[in-house]
């Protein structure tokens, strides 16, 4: 049997790159496509009156009601705001960290480094935002340490879920900028300095244009987890997000939700393609 | 990420994608929803060994909140049903979770109820299976949020309003009314100290307000608004948006916000005061003198342990419905809840001999400024017939009052 299979693959290599990729193909294509293209099917539903079950038919009503309503425009407006300044905050801390990883640190200071970087992931993120609403709460750690001098903690909002956010995905960022630099050849500074640039103009002729690729993977991550996540809004604001309206309506009008959770879907393809275009697939 | 080269692969996976698409919305579009509300249990057989359940918090103890409050070991021992509990947050919650079909039955509140028939996922309910029903306070039986068409879909569980509840020590004079909440000028002084409960419901509790203040309105049932009534609720929520500490729907979130002083006051349930004041917070409700009414009364509830048409236990579900309101079990839930027992022969089993007088359990008066919560209709109910705002208008404005 095994002679059989072995004997059939032979010298067919389109057969071979089938078999090996039939299962994650088949997977990528029902699980996460299947799965999108049911909800794109059901922001074009109905909900029934009374059982809030839901009625299958066509009806662009739930995207009327986006466009219609104010509220929804103001809430697409806010993630999308906060997911790039989640991310902006993001990039301007992790490259100065993975600056420091990748050109600077000795090899056991990097492996330390990298360690330490990644261990927050370690922990759950519920945790993690647990501990971030008690520090940032009335009686919290936060206001604790800065009534001495008369200031006060963000308390619960916005502010507190951009530090929240800021925080989270901090890694995400920081370790494909680290890559990225890792990337770059030493002696193409050595080059530059060599040829007489100051460190700044070495920094932002030689080292920025070769790094902004990953600075922008880095940021697919930061802007994609900002905008999806509902948890952290949650626990540290009242504001609502788009996840947020997502998960209060996916119980009682789903086609609704379905039809405001396709705003993350068009902001994130549009992303990826500004993202294409500044060329930061180009080395994958 | 991007492909290149042959592209031969990548166009059978465009082909079985698009295929795929075009099968979904064939199943999409065909077919409405079904509508079986199957039969009730004509004899009831030998357990089935489980039990999955879905409650509110403090209705299934099974002595891992307190070693001392469990009613859940014994009758896994008499009927051998291992009983699963899910608790949830809101109602809606509730009805989702039903709709998984993986749950056999649920303690169900009026705003809940409706949608659960009409949706098909609960089973009419046979009480002549169910033996302690016959001693149910009458006025618990029969009525619009348990019985459709006259036909029995549970059994019910307690009632009780929701509470008032306020830190003792930061908020003076103990308030008598909800205008400490929703009054603008009033509640402006414990701006940012307001927790209001996080669900389209609440809107409900505006109404209650207003029925009170602004009799001009004309509302009568707080889940029948028509436009002005409801435009009006929606507006009160709106002014009180920005005093809103926290808006809860996890009973633990609005736990940790009173006792760490994000919040001062709010509506909340029993279970919260309660635990509240065992962990020796300076919290206070309107007293029992009161009947822990505010002035203008208050939403609450009755809830109603309803069965899964697609239950997989059906047997251990009638079991787990007698034992709840069995009188001893359900003076335990009440006392520990802190609700009214629908089982009349409770208030002989509670542990405080006036446990049925304080929360009035044998009053129907009493509950008639009880505003059970109720499933929002398009049908008004009386003479104005079909301009009512139905629950789905409730939950778009919900969305607008958070904004």
């Amino acid at each position: 049997m095994g002679h059989r299979l072995s004997d059939l693959l032979h010298g067919r290599p389109r057969l071979q790159a089938g078999g090996l990729l039939a299962a994650p193909m088949g997977w990528l294509v029902i699980g996460y496509l299947g799965s999108l293209a049911v909800l794109l099917v059901a922001a074009f539903w109905q909900v029934g009156a009374v059982s809030g079950e839901v009625v299958r038919g066509f009806s662009l009503e739930n995207f009327k009601t986006l466009v219609d309503e104010p509220v929804y425009r103001s809430i697409a407006g806010r993630t999308i705001l906060i997911a790039a300044l989640v991310t902006l905050t993001d990039a301007v801390l992790a490259f100065p960290i993975a600056f420091y990883m990748a050109k600077i640190a000795s090899r056991r200071a990097k492996a330390l480094l990298v360690v330490a970087v990644v261990m927050p992931l370690w922990s759950s993120y519920l945790v993690k935002v647990y501990a971030w609403r008690t520090m940032l709460s009335a009686g919290g750690v936060l206001n604790w340490a800065l009534d001495p001098f008369g200031a006060a903690g963000p308390g619960y909002g916005n502010l507190a879920v951009w530090l929240v956010m800021s925080y989270l995905w901090l890694p995400y960022m920081i370790i494909p900028i680290f890559a990225g630099l890792e990337r770059i050849p030493n002696s193409l500074i050595s080059a530059s300095e060599d040829l007489g640039a100051a460190p700044l103009t070495t920094f932002r002729r030689v080292i920025l244009p070769l790094a902004f690729p990953a600075v922008i993977a880095g940021s697919i991550f930061t802007f994609s987890l900002t905008l999806g996540d509902y948890i952290t809004p949650r626990l540290v604001s009242n504001n609502q997000f788009i996840g947020n309206v997502v998960f209060s309506n996916v119980t009682t009008n789903l086609p609704l939700a379905s039809a405001f959770a396709t705003v993350p879907i068009v902001v994130m393809v549009a992303y990826l393609l500004i993202a294409r275009r500044l060329g930061a697939f180009e080395h994958l | 990420m991007t492909t290149k080269g042959e592209g031969s692969p990548a166009k059978v996976a465009w082909l079985i994608a698009a295929g795929l698409i075009a099968a979904l919305i064939g199943i999409g579009c065909g077919g409405g929803g079904e509508n079986d509300n199957g039969t009730e249990l004509q004899k009831l057989g030998k357990g089935e060994g489980e039990v999955d359940l879905i409650s509110w918090a403090g209705y299934v103890e099974d002595g891992s909140t307190d070693p001392n409050v469990d009613w859940v070991t014994d009758f896994e021992k008499q009927t051998g049903c291992d009983v699963k509990n899910k608790i949830a947050g809101t109602s809606d919650e509730m009805v989702q979770l039903m709709r998984t079909g993986q749950y056999d039955g649920v303690s169900a509140s009026g705003n809940a109820t409706a949608r659960l028939v009409e949706g098909g996922d609960v089973a009419p309910v046979n009480v002549d299976l169910v033996p302690n029903y016959a001693t149910v306070f009458p006025d618990l039986k029969d009525q619009s949020y348990n019985t459709f068409d006259g036909t029995h879909y549970g059994i019910p569980h307690g009632r009780g309003a929701n509470l008032l509840m306020w830190n003792s020590d930061e908020v003076k004079p103990a308030p008598t009314s909800w205008d400490v909440m929703l009054d603008p000028d009033k509640a402006a002084d414990y701006k940012g100290k307001i927790s209001a409960y996080d669900d389209p419901i609440y809107i409900a509790d505006a109404a209650v307000y207003l029925k009170a203040h602004e009799p001009d309105l004309g509302i009568d049932n707080p889940y029948e608004l028509d436009e002005d009534q409801f435009n009006a609720a929606v507006d009160l929520l709106k002014q009180q948006r920005p005093n809103v500490g926290e808006y809860w729907s996890d009973y633990a979130k609005q736990i940790q916000a009173f006792t760490n002083g994000d919040d001062w006051v709010g509506t909340t349930w029993q279970y919260q005061y309660f635990t509240l004041k065992a962990d020796g917070q300076p919290v206070a409700a309107v007293g029992a003198k009161q009947g822990f009414l505010p002035s203008e009364g208050a939403t609450g509830w009755s809830d109603t342990w309803m069965i899964s048409s697609e239950a997989q236990h059906p047997n251990c579900m009638y079991m787990w419905m007698n034992h709840i309101i069995d009188p001893k079990v359900n003076a335990q839930v009440a006392e520990w809840f802190g609700e009214a027992p629908a089982q009349s022969k409770a208030c002989d089993f509670t542990s405080d001999p006036k446990f049925c007088d304080n929360y009035h359990a044998a009053d129907p008066e009493f509950w008639k400024r009880v505003y059970y919560w109720n499933t929002p209709l398009a049908d008004c109910g009386d003479d104005r017939g079909d301009v009512c705002k139905d629950y789905n208008d409730w939950v778009q404005a919900w969305t607008e009052i958070k904004g």
